[in-house]
């Protein structure tokens, strides 16, 4: 199915509240194919939140969230901010996940060495998940989700627990996903990050969408007070 | 010391065959039993989950009484004719392990998949995959649970009394055998006995201990 029907996503009025709290509160907004967009704020402003409900994860208590005109969804992958691993080899990890999907045989072992040599783990490929370090458990679900072929790949922090030389590999494989035709969706702390890899910012403020401009834009001259203050934060 | 039935070590290898025999039979059925119940959604599910785990408690006479007028010649399963039989050890035994399997195999999955759920349900796995994947992910707690049904299995004596009847060379095991001695009076060799007993009890549990250990340090 081509992508102009499954896309754009579309978020309208969405509330969501988790265990008496309003998470997101009456959030609209657009995701189109190809789309690269940053989702900012502060902690507990809604980021990952968002993330969940747009992937699909967490049913919107109001509001709706429909993919594009035909109804159908896109291939969708999400590397969560604490992704959990599976108790077997680095390697296999990724291979269940293709299994699960439908990749049979030598294709599937093809893929997965493919994607963990992506994220430059290939190395560790026959070591258990479960005691790689957390940067490389991060690097190893951001292989895992790649491996999928999502058309749209949500990613919630993903360059929270690396190395800068990590964060730059990851920051280029992230650009490299979305060159071959990927949308992207990401929740970060790294404004560095959202300047260079991001069209379009998302900001959220207490579950709500203060601002949704360009990226320059945002930097330079951010239409909300939230976002003034927010970025007036920023360590130098 | 005092003398030992000649056949003690029949009493011994029918002790452990029966018992890890009900084991195995319990683990089959409990552990994904106990796993679809924590990651199914049905009408009834938290009553379910209270008898499971009400079973935990099930009088062994019962048990034994209810296979035993199962078995028994007019009973329904009678035509079978394995009253008396390790058979219906097995049988007994198999189902006083199989509350105690499913019941805390079903906390254990259940605990895992408050975890697991969100990663998994976005890799596509639906929930009834999940209940293979979190079976084998948790296999360590649950190796626990395979001990925990095998210690009921050979501990038990009233249920097997009943359904078994003690015969000497045909059904008597461990445990009878130490009831019979205690009852005749001779209390040392009763005593014996029930060091034999726990001896195999805790062997079974070395073995199954050093097994994990050796395949944690080769899985992590
Ligand atoms: N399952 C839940 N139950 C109750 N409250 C929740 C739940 N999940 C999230 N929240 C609350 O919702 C708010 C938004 O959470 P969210 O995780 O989206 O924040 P975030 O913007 O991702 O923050 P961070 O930058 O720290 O990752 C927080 O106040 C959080 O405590
Ligand atoms: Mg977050």
């Amino acid at each position: 199915m081509a992508e102009a029907e499954m896309f754009p996503l579309r978020a309208r009025g969405v509330s969501v509240s988790l265990g008496g709290h309003r998470a997101l509160d009456d959030v609209s907004l657009e995701i189109g194919a190809r789309a690269r967009t940053a989702v900012l704020g502060a902690n507990g402003a809604g980021k990952s939140v968002l993330l969940r409900v747009l992937h699909g994860l967490i049913a919107p208590d109001a509001g709706s969230v429909a993919w594009g005109e035909s109804g159908r969804r896109p291939a969708q992958a999400m590397v969560f901010q604490r992704p959990v691993l599976l108790r077997r080899p680095a390697l296999a990890n990724i291979e269940y996940a293709l299994a699960v999907n439908g990749v049979r045989g030598d294709e599937r072992r093809d893929r997965a060495l493919e994607a963990i040599g992506r994220v430059g783990l290939s190395h560790l490929a026959g070591r258990q998940a479960r005691v790689l370090s957390g940067g490389e458990q991060q690097r190893l679900a951001l292989a895992r989700a790649w491996a999928l072929r999502p058309q749209i790949l949500f990613l919630d922090e993903p360059t929270a627990s690396l190395d800068p030389n990590a964060a730059a590999e990851i920051e280029r494989l992230i650009g490299g996903i979305h060159a071959a035709g990927t949308a992207i969706v990401f929740a970060t702390h790294h404004l560095g990050l959202a300047r260079r890899l991001a069209d379009e910012v998302v900001f959220l403020e207490q579950g709500r969408v203060a601002e949704r401009t360009e990226t320059d834009r945002f930097f330079s001259s951010p239409a909300s007070a939230e976002a003034q203050r927010y970025l007036q934060g920023e360590l130098p | 010391m005092p003398e030992f039935p000649q056949d003690l070590w029949r009493i011994v290898a029918l002790s452990l065959e029966v018992s890890l025999a009900a084991t195995l039979i319990a683990c089959a059925l409990g552990l994904p039993l106990g796993a679809l119940v924590a990651v199914g959604r049905f009408p009834g599910r938290r009553g379910v989950i209270i008898v499971l785990n009400a079973l935990l408690g099930l009088p062994s006479v019962v048990v034994g009484l209810a296979v035993y007028l199962l078995l028994s010649r007019a009973g329904p399963l009678g035509e079978l004719g394995i009253l008396f039989t390790p058979a219906a050890i097995v049988i007994a035994q198999t189902l006083l392990v199989l509350p105690i399997v499913a019941a805390l195999a079903r906390q254990i999955v259940e605990d895992a998949w408050t975890d697991y759920r969100e990663q998994l349900t976005s890799l596509g796995v639906s929930r009834a995959r999940a209940v293979p994947t979190l079976l084998r992910d948790t296999r360590y707690s649950l190796l626990t649970v395979v001990l925990a049904g095998f210690g009921r299995a050979a501990s038990e004596v009233g249920a097997v009394m009943i359904v078994g009847g003690n015969i000497d060379g045909v059904t008597r095991v461990m445990t009878t055998a130490i009831a019979l001695e205690t009852s005749k009076g001779d209390l040392p060799l009763a005593l014996w006995l029930g060091a034999v007993l726990i001896g195999t009890v805790l062997a079974v549990n070395t073995a199954a201990y050093a097994i994990r250990e050796w395949s944690l340090k080769r899985h992590g």
